[in-house]
């Protein structure tokens, strides 16, 4: 079974709300929506104060390349456009609306059916998605109707569907591939024809073999759709893993995908594409998971964006157990821990996950033991310890040089880590200091 | 509600911890400890209880007394030194008081000296092992005879009999040397946790199945041993010593499993671990034909210690993408 070659780790899997169908989740009284949800420049609000929207109308535009339209997920009326803190305790801008009814545009087409045909041309595709606020739902929120711009001069050989989901806990996509295997394959059909590549393949790690079986017979009905089943290791459905997995090339340090022809797509963003092309639909909707090993119930759910954490938690469970010590945006390995659970959800949010207050401390951290257990775990091929110890000595240019802006942030060295060093969290610093040293160099 | 967490990803952790490791190699080394007291009876029992006890008390004493941190006896580490220490020197009863002079300079000078765990270049109980062969030539080299299972009676020098290195390097390879077989399962003289090659390789497999060790050291000590022992062999196999007996003698199989894999002080990467096993063997082979002492492997795997931060540096491992 193809899988990458260097490195990773075997979390324990707990996809514990595998068997939980997609619910809907109602919607709440009250709607924040943050006008940057995507990678780059917040997108500009065009409503005011007292101004009725509908559900999938424009109210942020995108006026810089590096930008996506917000749309609203509610109807009603906005209260004022504002800031808010988002999850992560960062002042963002925003656009408050008071929910009246659930009045959805006149072009969105709200009926069951499902549409195959396309008949749009690659530009107007690319022009339809970045009209719908289309960003990629598999963490890094970037704006889809650039990905899917290819530069002159590159060519796109490959798409990747990444249905990997290697995260422990996190079940969202496979939810959306068991019970909308069909929209999947005709998302990634209109991918395909936008970037004129003559086969697509789809990712999916072997411990989802129901997921593997009905993706191989949808696409059976559909042309140059091949499901590729990968060994379970993580960080499998990172990009640059995903498509050593697949095709065996390799992105160079500081490249994109494109320049070894290959474009990767997340699975959840096909289903996406295909509502936004064939149904009009923007992209107001996240599907999420609400997991966690203490939870008397398990859910997947369709949530407007901009329901707030705390919305989602009474919904599901009531209230958070008096147990709980984190809630963790997206999976263990790479989420991030909310801060604030009145903040807003925003796109590409795939979990609600709620650890127990011992799951969530760290063990106290001893000396290192040089056991080259990070080293071994690293799937960029890098020395996490060596890191740790430049960045505590504030060695900037020397972590440079031994190129820590190659790490994916993974979590593999802290995972593995015998001394319990909080290696990820040094090498994100150092990071961060090089990307400034660099920054003040230019 | 009690206040949320925050903290950086990843939010999980394998369970792997350094006092894991630690206990893992003691119990890696219990073969060894059994089949030493089966040869050598209380007499080796004592000096491993001597051993262990002596390293962990001074850790102790210079964790609170002198360095004044929290101790950090229980990571069992001081305990693995003690042992390996023990499994070093012959089972005498003289060794009862040396053995607490080697853990004293394997604890205070080889490893708390350095700053403690994780710190020391040089593994501290092959510093130790070092120290008293040179302070104490006679006790470090007079190895008692041993007839019978489990001997009860405390084993003194005034029952020496020799070691097979020991009848090589004065007597030559013609002398009435083991054969491989005894060897193999520990039916010769030598020190405590020299003897038996079998019960080597059982903790040995039981440390690589529990991913503490890794292949590299251990086969590329000992195979660089075979190949040039035995290219001496086919060249002179009067003066040399047969590469099969060589591998099974003295400390090799003991140095290569449990000393030179010592995390701490071999190197990280895969090819660095390569070039210090092949260091290693290449070492004692000439030490063990050329030097003074009928042993090297001790002094190989110091000399290569040496070298240790100097492979760290040389041999990156393999980037994703360059």
């Amino acid at each position: 079974m193809k899988t990458f070659k260097m490195g990773g780790v075997h979390p324990e899997e707990n996809k514990i709300s595998n068997n939980a169908a997609i619910e809907i989740m109602p919607v709440p009284a009250q709607m924040v929506v943050l006008m940057n949800q995507h990678l780059g420049a917040p997108a500009t609000p065009i409503v005011q104060k007292g101004d009725k929207v509908k559900v999938g109308q424009l109210i942020g535009e995108a006026q810089t390349f590096m930008c996506a339209n917000v749309h609203s997920p509610v109807s009603g009326t906005v209260l004022k456009v504002d800031t808010c803190k988002d999850a992560f305790g960062l002042i963002k801008p925003a656009v408050y609306i008071n929910v009246e009814g659930d009045e959805w545009m006149e072009t969105i087409d709200r009926t069951p059916d499902i549409k195959r045909e396309c008949n749009l041309e690659p530009k107007e595709i690319v022009a339809k998605l970045k009209e719908m606020g289309i960003v990629g739902l598999g963490g890094a929120t970037f704006p889809a109707h650039i990905k899917y711009s290819i530069p002159e001069g590159k060519k796109a050989e490959y798409l990747i569907i990444n249905a990997a989901e290697c995260e422990p806990y996190l079940t969202s996509d496979y939810r959306v591939m068991l019970e909308h295997s069909e929209e999947i394959c005709t998302g990634i059909s209109i991918l395909r024809k936008a970037l004129g590549v003559p086969n697509a393949y789809i990712g999916i790690e072997s411990n989802k073999p129901e997921a593997i079986r009905v993706m191989t017979d949808m696409a059976r009905s559909f042309e140059g759709i091949i499901v590729e089943p990968l060994k379970v290791k993580y960080p499998q459905g990172a990009e640059k893993q995903l498509i050593q997995a697949v095709t065996g090339r390799r992105v160079p340090s500081g490249k994109l995908p494109i320049d070894v022809g290959c474009v990767v797509s997340n699975v959840g963003t096909t289903f996406a594409v295909y509502e936004a092309i064939q149904k009009n639909k923007p992209l107001i909707e996240n599907i999420l998971t609400v997991t966690g090993k203490r939870l008397p119930s398990q859910h997947n759910y369709i949530v407007r964006i901009g329901t707030t954490y705390n919305d989602i938690i009474r919904h599901s469970l009531g209230e958070l157990p008096a147990s709980t010590g984190k809630v963790i945006s997206g999976g263990t390995m790479m989420g991030k821990a909310v801060a604030n659970l009145d903040a807003p959800t925003v796109k590409g949010n795939a979990s609600v996950l709620v650890m127990d207050e011992n799951e969530a401390r760290r063990n106290p951290e001893t000396a290192c033991i040089r056991c080259g257990k990070c080293m071994n775990a690293c799937p960029m091929g890098l020395e996490p310890y060596l890191f740790s110890q430049l960045v505590k000595n504030n060695r900037t240019e020397e972590a440079k040089d031994h190129n820590i802006l190659d790490c994916i942030e993974c979590g593999c060295c802290f995972f593995s880590c015998p001394a319990n060093k909080p290696l990820t969290d040094e090498i994100r610093l150092g990071k961060f200091r090089v990307r400034a040293m660099m920054a003040a160099k230019r | 509600m009690n206040l949320l967490n925050i903290s950086g990803s990843p939010h999980v952790h394998s369970d792997e911890s350094t006092k894991k490791i630690m206990w893992r190699v003691n119990l890696a080394l219990m073969p060894m400890l059994i089949v030493a007291i089966a040869y050598f009876g209380i007499t080796a029992l004592l000096i491993s209880l001597i051993s262990v006890a002596s390293c962990v008390l001074f850790q102790w004493l210079i964790e609170k007394f002198i360095l004044k941190v929290d101790t950090t006896i229980w990571d069992g580490s001081a305990i693995v030194t003690g042992l390996l220490l023990a499994f070093n020197v012959p089972a005498t009863v003289d060794m009862m008081w040396i053995v607490v002079i080697g853990a004293l300079v394997a604890i205070g000078v080889a490893k708390m000296a350095f700053g403690g765990l994780g710190k020391n270049p040089f593994n501290p109980a092959i510093v130790g092992r070092i120290f008293l062969l040179i302070s104490f030539p006679v006790q470090m080299t007079t190895w008692p005879q041993v007839g019978g299972l489990f001997p009860m009676e405390l084993l003194t020098d005034a029952t020496s009999g020799a070691t097979p290195l020991g009848i090589i390097k004065e007597q030559g390879v013609s002398a009435g040397l083991p054969q491989a077989w005894d060897l193999f399962i520990g039916h010769v003289g030598g020190s405590l946790g020299e003897v038996s090659a079998l019960a080597i390789l059982i903790g040995a497999i039981y440390l690589l199945w529990r991913r503490i060790i890794s292949w590299h050291i251990p086969v590329a000590f000992i195979g660089t041993a075979f190949l040039f022992s035995g290219l001496l062999w086919l060249i002179d196999p009067t003066t040399y010593v047969d590469p099969v007996v060589t591998i099974l003698t003295g400390g090799i199989m003991l140095g290569a499993c449990f000393m030179a894999t010592d995390m701490v002080t071999s190197p990280m990467s895969k090819v660095g671990q390569l070039i210090f096993g092949c260091g290693c063997g290449l070492l004692t082979i000439i030490i063990r034909n050329w030097g003074a002492y009928p042993e090297g492997v001790s002094f190989a795997i110091l000399i290569m210690n040496c070298i240790t931060p100097l492979l760290n540096r040389w041999c990156k491992p393999k980037r994703f993408a360059v």
